[in-house]
Formats: C-alpha cells, sequence, structure tokens
C-alpha cells in the first residue's frame, strides 16, 4: 500500500501550470453552467424571446398558475414522487439493514440491486409496458409509481448501506444484551445512527422520481389522466419553445437542486461516491 | 429484505425475462403478437438496414464517450490539484447540474443552438450577418448534448484515482529523467485507468442506449437504438422485433461491462508497474 498522502498542490507548480489549470476549470464550469443560465436568465424575460432583453418580469411564472395542464401533471408528479419515495425508503432501507447485518454478499444479490442503476431506461419501460398489458393491468399514476419504486429501492439502498459499513453491529448485540426488544434496539440504537443515510436516500429518489420521463411515459398508459411534468415538458418541448417552458424548467431545476443540496448536507460524500 | 427483493423480482426480473421470451415470438398480422417460436427477430438485427442504425449509434456513443472523459478527465485534474479546501466544493459544483432534470438539461441545448438561439445572436453581435448556421438537429448537436449530460460523472470518476495519487511517483520519475509529458504518460495515467474506465463505461452505455437527445437534438433525423425501440413499441407496433433490439442493447452493455472488468483488473497490474518504473 502507498502511504497516503495529498497530490501536489497548486501551489507548488509553476505560474503557467497553474495558469492552465485554472483556465481547465474555468472553460468546464462555463459549459456547464453557461446553457442552464441562459435558460433560467430567458424565464425572467419580458418578452420571452431570446433575440432581446426587454426588462424583467415574472409573467412567464405567473402564466403557469393559470396553466390547469401543468398543474395536474404537478400535481401528478407530486403525488408519484411522494409515494413512490415512501415505499422506497422503507424497503431499502430494509434490505439494506437486512444485507449488511448478515453480510450477505452474493454475487446475484449484487447484481439484482446495481441492475436498476444500470439498466438502459428504454429497456425497463418497454419491459414493464409489455409485463402491465400481459397481466392485463389498467395502467395509470399506480403503475408508475410501481415503477419507480425499482430504480428509486436500489438508490435508497446503496445510500444506506455506505453508511452502515462502517457501523459497528456488536451495539446492537449490547442493546438486546441489555433486555432491548428488536423493535426498540431498531428504534433507539440503529435509526439514530443511520437517519441522516435514510433521509438523504428519500431526497435522492424523490429527485429522481421528479425527474424520470422515460419509464413514467410507457408506465402511464393511455390517456392524459396520468400525465406527468416530464411527460408534460417533453410535449411542450416537441411542440417548440416557449418561454412557459423556461418558467417552468426553472422551477422544477430549482426543486431538484435544492433537495440534491440537502441531501448532499446530510450525507457528505456518500452520494456519487 | 423479503419485500424489497421479492419487489425488484416482480417489477424487473420478471418483465426482462418476458422481454427476452417476447424476442423468441413472431409478430402477429395485425400487430399483436403469434406465439410461435422463432429467430427472426435476432436475424433482423444484423439486417444491414439495422445493423447500420447499430453501428451509427456506437459511433455517436463512441465520439461523446471520447469528448466527455479528454474534457473530465482534464477538469478532474485540475480540481485535484486545486488548495485542498476548495476541492469538496469545486467538486459539488462539477457535479451539481447532473442531478437537474435530463430534459431540461436537454432543452437547454436547443435554446443555445437554434436558429434564432443564444449562438446565432452571438454571431450577430460579432458582426456575422449570413443566413443563421444550422447547428440544432445534426449529429453534431447529439453528441454535443450527450457529453453536456454525462460529463459530471466523468470528472466524478476521475477524481477519485487523481486524488489519492502519491506525488512521490510523479517527483520520482521527474527525479529519474523523464519528461513531464513521459511521467504523464508512464506513471499518472496508468494509475488513474480505472477511473477512466468507469467514467467511459458510464457515458457509453448511457449513450448508446439513450432515446431523449437524439428525439431532441437530432430532431428524429438520427436514429439511435434507443429511438429504435421505441418506435417498435408505439408506433411501428412489432413489439417481438423491439424486444429483440432492447435484448442486444443488454448484451452490449453486459460486454462494455466485462471490459472494463477487464480494463481495471489490468489496470491493476499496470499501476504495480507504473509504481516499479518511478521507484527506479
Amino acid at each position: 500500500m502507498l502511504p497516503k498522502r495529498e497530490a501536489t498542490p497548486m501551489a507548488e507548480r509553476s505560474p503557467a501550470t497553474r495558469r492552465t489549470l485554472w483556465l481547465v476549470l474555468s472553460l468546464v464550469f462555463a459549459f456547464l453552467y453557461i446553457p442552464i443560465a441562459v435558460l433560467v436568465a430567458l424565464s425572467f424575460n419580458e418578452g420571452g424571446l431570446p433575440t432581446a432583453w426587454s426588462g424583467f418580469s415574472l409573467k412567464w411564472y405567473a402564466s403557469l398558475t393559470g396553466n390547469s395542464e401543468i398543474l395536474s401533471a404537478a400535481l401528478n408528479t407530486l403525488i408519484v414522487a411522494l409515494v413512490s419515495t415512501a415505499i422506497a425508503t422503507l424497503l431499502g432501507t430494509l434490505l439494506a439493514i437486512g444485507i449488511e447485518m448478515r453480510r450477505q454478499y452474493g454475487k446475484g444479490l449484487e447484481a439484482l440491486i446495481f441492475a436498476p442503476m444500470i439498466i438502459p431506461d428504454i429497456v425497463l419501460a418497454i419491459a414493464l409496458l409489455s409485463f402491465f398489458s400481459m397481466l392485463n393491468i389498467t395502467m395509470g399514476l399506480h403503475t408508475i409509481i410501481l415503477a419507480h419504486v425499482v430504480f428509486n429501492l436500489a438508490f435508497v439502498c446503496s445510500v444506506v448501506r455506505a453508511r452502515l459499513k462502517s457501523f459497528d453491529w456488536s451495539i446492537t448485540e449490547a442493546s438486546a444484551d441489555l433486555g432491548a426488544s428488536a423493535l426498540t434496539t431498531f428504534r433507539r440504537v440503529t435509526l439514530p445512527v443511520i437517519l441522516p443515510a435514510v433521509v438523504a436516500g428519500a431526497l435522492l429518489a424523490f429527485t429522481l422520481s421528479v425527474d424520470e420521463f422515460i419509464i413514467a411515459f410507457f408506465a402511464a398508459g393511455a390517456g392524459r389522466a396520468s400525465t406527468t411534468l416530464p411527460m408534460q415538458i417533453y410535449a411542450m418541448i416537441r411542440f417548440g419553445i416557449t418561454p412557459e417552458i423556461n418558467a417552468l424548467a426553472s422551477i422544477v431545476m430549482a426543486v431538484s437542486i435544492t433537495a440534491l443540496t440537502l441531501s448532499q448536507r446530510l450525507n457528505r460524500g456518500v452520494i456519487g461516491q | 429484505m423479503a419485500p424489497a427483493l421479492a419487489w425488484l423480482t416482480a417489477l424487473m426480473v420478471v418483465p426482462c425475462a418476458l422481454v427476452l421470451a417476447l424476442a423468441f415470438f413472431r409478430r402477429g398480422t395485425y400487430g399483436g403478437i403469434e406465439y410461435t417460436f422463432t429467430l427472426e427477430n435476432f436475424g433482423l438485427v444484423f439486417d444491414p438496414l439495422y445493423a447500420g442504425i447499430f453501428l451509427n449509434s456506437a459511433r455517436i456513443a463512441g465520439t461523446a464517450t471520447l469528448i466527455a472523459v479528454v474534457i473530465g478527465y482534464a477538469a478532474a485534474y485540475a480540481i485535484a490539484a486545486a488548495p485542498r479546501r476548495l476541492q469538496p466544493v469545486l467538486l459539488f459544483f462539477a457535479v451539481l447540474p447532473f442531478w437537474s432534470n435530463y430534459l431540461i438539461r436537454t432543452y437547454a441545448w436547443i435554446v443555445l443552438l437554434n436558429r434564432e438561439g443564444l449562438v446565432t445572436q452571438l454571431l450577430r453581435w460579432f458582426g456575422y450577418t449570413g443566413e443563421p448556421p444550422s447547428m440544432l438537429y445534426t449529429e453534431g448537436a447529439v453528441i454535443a448534448g450527450l457529453v453536456y449530460n454525462y460529463l459530471p460523472f466523468v470528472i466524478l470518476a476521475c477524481y477519485a484515482p487523481l486524488s489519492r495519487l502519491n506525488p512521490e511517483l510523479a517527483e520520482a520519475s521527474r527525479d529519474l529523467g523523464a519528461s513531464a509529458l513521459t511521467t504523464f504518460r508512464r506513471v499518472i495515467l496508468p494509475l488513474t485507468v480505472p477511473g477512466i474506465a468507469a467514467g467511459a463505461v458510464f457515458v457509453f452505455v448511457l449513450s448508446i442506449g439513450n432515446f431523449v437527445t437524439p428525439a431532441l437534438l437530432g430532431g428524429g433525423r438520427f436514429q439511435m437504438i434507443g429511438n429504435l425501440v421505441y418506435d417498435q413499441f408505439l408506433t411501428a407496433n412489432d413489439w417481438p422485433f423491439g424486444a429483440a433490439l432492447a435484448m442486444a442493447l443488454i448484451v452490449i452493455m453486459l460486454l462494455v461491462l466485462m471490459a472494463q472488468a477487464i480494463a481495471a483488473d489490468r489496470a491493476s497490474g499496470h499501476a504495480a508497474e507504473a509504481r516499479s518504473n518511478a521507484d527506479g
């Protein structure tokens, strides 16, 4: 093993190298943030067109509140995200505890949990469509929820497992020895330790569900009743660029970025590692 | 444990097995499914028309992967070289866009690239007076969209090994007379291959099965496998063939994951070699 040491800090490099590295960083951040910034800026543009800035205005946000299609899609998305997150958080946390407590790391089990995170969305989408239609299940919000739990549960499980890796299981034994029931041990010993990870996993699941488009699109069935926000946005984009999309997009982005920032703060370093 | 595993089995394993089975049936005359065994759906996958779409998808995904890895590695290198206390902040902001809505990030490129979009406005501002350039609905737009959407993940994957790099190795290599380029090629690069491989696999797998980006930024003119699967299920109504295409996608994904495992395995051998190179 190599001794752990920090990489050469920038201060020890030549000024020319230092300038190049900062330039690379500035360019990459410009590439990542300019498209989003333009979108958000345009949503506040009175004229709504990218051609000219005609003054700051909230009128595109106001016009969203009068659009019943968008409001019903937003409500559907909220229902799907909340219910699927609740189920996935419960099941994913129990799964993580089950695996880490018994230290069962079978290859098949790992593959089963890893699969929903890597399987192409379109494949899972058509698989569920085939499955639901073969069983003659009427599709709607409930089938979207069933589908979203599949990948949400995998993400919650991986976030909670990361936290449990450093958990000392002997304290649960100590708790049992002192006469606590399994439930009390869970509630008073295990849960407080993993709670930040559980909440972080739930927030992650919530944003994944709010943003998910393809699987929802295939699992929604015919008709407009179960249109979710991403489906609504997709339909609007196909129709053309409108200032309303810019405003709606800015709101959705703000929601997911807030949820993710909270999740990251609660669970420093676990997400995305 | 049991409820979660049951959920995954009922709503992922069983449906996927169903798709696999579906691929062996025949398409009915009126678009339904005829339950007679056939291999012709898989034969059709290799038909020049569809094989062409596979190759096209692989080329677009490959180009996007290459660009994302080069930019992502450079960015990760710069972050790992930044002052220690700034690194978590830089990394957080590099990954943040990745967690916002995929559709919206793609839509942002339509806003930038359309004929009256920001890029055209900028060109005009610099004195360009000709026809607005057509940038949207090109292969370049699809590649730009894919790179944009998946770059954060490459940065994250490459940062991990780069931040753990022992600077003494690079110093030793230079002390022994190796140029900066040789040091990078023979010492730094081999030690960070696992990160590059993980990032590359992610971008490639997600790009080749992508549906949204080709549909929105390619304007339907650049069909990729994802769009083809979509069409079989929702417009052409040939589910068995769509199922065969989806299975081909899974096979490609598994092959790429195996290649990554092999690359990571080799890298651990090369890493040992790189260390002995640096140690003299």
